[in-house]
């Protein structure tokens, strides 16, 4: 008996009993559907934050001073002065896996124009800083080298900041001049928003200027508070970060056995610690997710023994008429094969489905894997040959005549 | 004539426990081609045990059988599927159609296990035997939308569509009335008479009158061999019973 037949023969018994084929199926279609909707959210969500965390700047690697030990004393982090200019260029000199590199000094004070104040942070940094940290500018212009070396009292500022000071006058802010804690500065331009952080930090609330000004005019320090490095790509940022540590513990004169006295902090690393939570939920949605498809095989085997016993009669007749135990059992297999991959199919169409409505409806992050579609019909396939297999033996192994004569 | 079936020596044996029932002692037969045959005897007198091994579903303990030339000894199970496949048509007394099936689909079945006969031939040839059996006008009704002597017509169809050399009936009768019995008769009476070889098992007396030579077992052996006496034309006899009165 060839295979065609078996299949004719097996949808056949199915469709004889529609309803009782359609609610198996059901165990296997919302195993299935919830394994691929668990998958997706779960990957979606690891997505979006991947996404935010690169979205603060590409392959970025930054250094900030660790704590500091003085005769045994640890001093803090938050005073610590390590970090100097000197630092940052031995660092570019040092590495050649550095495709941008900035300073960093940051210094909180009140932005004053005409009536309007509003606190804020100010960065200073240099020309570099816009590409670390994927800002553009939407009006007027970056400042320059030139600017760096006079220390000249220009800024750009976010939208934020903008709105705070400007919004209700809706001038042009380009060559106003505002103050930041009395020190007037020239607003030379504004950059496009980048919106709220995954941790909700607001990246818009933010002046920049030139480092030397930062440094010299409004904070009257030479250190730098951090140094922010990207690298040429995301496989160079090891490497980056290796150089950084030899460089620093060489600038530093940081003997083997003692421990850094900076941090560096890479974007990869970031993602990581971020991630690291969602990989657990999706881990466990999927797990009870496979649990129901699970029950959901459970649900065939118990349906195909109720089938195999309701129809030892029809057993016996194929039998009788030429069926040997091998056609049997086959055509039991598939019938158990069939309802796990129809169920599978469905459930995939239903689990795609849902996914979409969830994206669309509650705006979550999702992304189906093409993989986890695959997997999921895999399993599925194999839940039915595994639970289908015993009652398919079960009805191979029968007596015809027994079978016949079985009330 | 030739001879579809030969049987020497049979014996049949079977083990419950410690105890020994012998089915069969020794049974010697030889059925030829054309023949219709019916096999009487009281219940445990080895007649269905008989059948089961004249339709290759069991196998005897010794003795040889030999169907349409082809030695039945030492068969493996799944020749033995084969063989009644190809060369055995078996009619129930209980019908066993598929329910929710068509009459149609019910005949095609056999054909399903047989690789060698396509789709189209096989709906060509179940329809041929639906006609045989009279039922042409009901291949799309299912067995609830059928009467009992209408299913044993699908059933017998059935077991004319893979053109076996012996059809074999296993009380066939025994779920009808008087009137479909002698229908159903007629109709084994019409195949008969188109050359088919017919082996019935039956406990009803006048059921074997229409039959052409009537075998009775009795403790496992033949007790008797005889040809029918004054064998009943089912068809007449039909004709002569008074019409159906509406009860």
């Amino acid at each position: 008996m060839n295979i065609v037949n078996l299949i004719g023969i097996a949808l056949q018994a199915l469709y004889r009993n529609k309803i009782r084929s359609f609610l198996t199926m059901l165990g296997i279609i919302i195993g299935v559907a919830s394994v691929i909707a668990m998958l997706a959210i779960g990957e979606g969500s690891k997505k979006s934050i991947q996404e935010q965390v690169s979205g603060m700047g590409t392959n970025m690697i930054t250094v900030i001073p660790g704590a500091q030990r003085r005769h045994g004393v640890s001093m803090g982090r938050e005073g610590a002065q390590s970090l100097t200019f000197n630092d940052m260029y031995e660092i570019e000199k040092n590495s050649n896996s550095i495709m941008y590199l900035s300073p960093e000094v940051r210094g909180n004070g009140q932005v004053i124009f005409g009536t309007e104040n509003e606190p804020s942070t100010i960065y200073g940094v240099n020309l570099d800083y816009l590409e670390i940290k994927k800002f553009t500018i939407s009006s007027g212009r970056m400042f320059s080298e030139r600017e760096i070396l006079t220390s000249a009292k220009v800024c750009v500022i976010g939208k934020t900041v903008y709105d705070n000071i400007f919004g209700e006058t809706n001038v042009d802010p380009i060559g106003k001049t505002i103050r930041f804690n009395n020190i007037p500065m020239t607003v030379i331009g504004v950059l496009n928003p980048k919106g709220l952080s995954t941790f909700g930090h607001d990246q818009d609330d933010i002046l920049i200027a030139p480092y030397t000004t930062v440094q010299k005019r409004i904070l009257a320090i030479t250190h730098l508070h951090a140094i922010v490095v990207s690298a040429i790509s995301e496989k160079h940022s090891a490497q980056v970060v290796e150089d950084i540590e030899n460089t620093l513990r060489m600038t530093h004169r940081i003997s083997k056995n003692d421990e850094d006295d900076f941090r560096i902090r890479s974007q990869e690393e970031l993602i990581k610690s971020f991630t690291s939570i969602s990989d657990v939920l999706t881990v466990l949605l999927a797990v009870i997710a496979s649990i129901s498809l699970l029950v959901g095989g459970i649900g065939i085997m118990n349906i195909m023994y109720v089938s195999v016993t309701e129809r030892t009669r029809e057993i016996g007749l194929r039998m009788a008429i030429g069926g040997k135990g091998r056609d049997i059992l086959l055509q039991f297999l598939i019938e158990a094969l069939l309802l796990s991959m129809i169920g599978g199919l469905l459930g995939i169409a239903l689990g795609i489905g849902s996914t979409k409505l969830v994206h669309i409806f509650m705006q979550w992050p999702v992304y189906i894997q093409t993989e986890a579609v695959l997997l999921s019909f895999i399993i599925c396939t194999a839940i039915g040959i595994f639970f289908g297999w015993y009652p398919a033996q079960k009805a191979a192994k029968l007596d015809p005549i027994d079978a016949l004569r079985y009330e | 004539m030739k001879h579809i079936i030969q049987i020497s020596d049979l014996h049949k044996e079977f083990h419950m426990g410690d105890i020994t029932v012998h089915a069969l002692r020794g049974v010697s037969m030889n059925i030829s081609e054309g023949d219709f045959v019916s096999i009487m005897g009281t219940s445990g007198s080895g007649k269905s045990t008989m059948l089961n091994i004249l339709g290759c579903l069991d196998k005897p303990t010794s003795g040889s059988y030999i169907l349409n030339g082809l030695n039945m000894n030492e068969r493996t199970n799944n020749e033995l599927a084969e063989l009644r496949n190809q060369q055995l048509g078996f009619v129930f007394q209980s019908y066993n159609l598929l329910p929710r099936t068509t009459a149609i689909e019910n005949v095609e079945l056999p054909l399903y296990y047989n690789s060698q006969v396509s789709a189209k031939e096989r709906r060509e040839r179940a329809l041929y035997s639906l006609e045989m059996v009279g039922l042409a006008d009901r291949i799309h009704h299912t067995p609830n939308q059928l009467s009992g002597g209408q299913q044993q017509r699908v059933a017998i169809a059935r077991s004319l569509v893979n053109n076996p050399v012996v059809i074999l009936a296993d009380e066939a009768t025994g779920n009808l009335d008087t009137r479909t019995s002698y229908e159903i008769m007629a109709l084994f009476q019409k195949l008969n008479d188109d050359g088919k070889t017919i082996v019935f098992v039956t406990h009803e007396q006048d059921i074997a009158q229409f039959t052409k030579r009537s075998i009775v077992f009795r403790d496992g052996r033949i007790e008797k061999d005889i040809p029918v006496e004054k064998r009943d034309n089912a068809a007449k006899k039909l004709a002569e019973m008074p019409k159906e009165d509406n009860y």
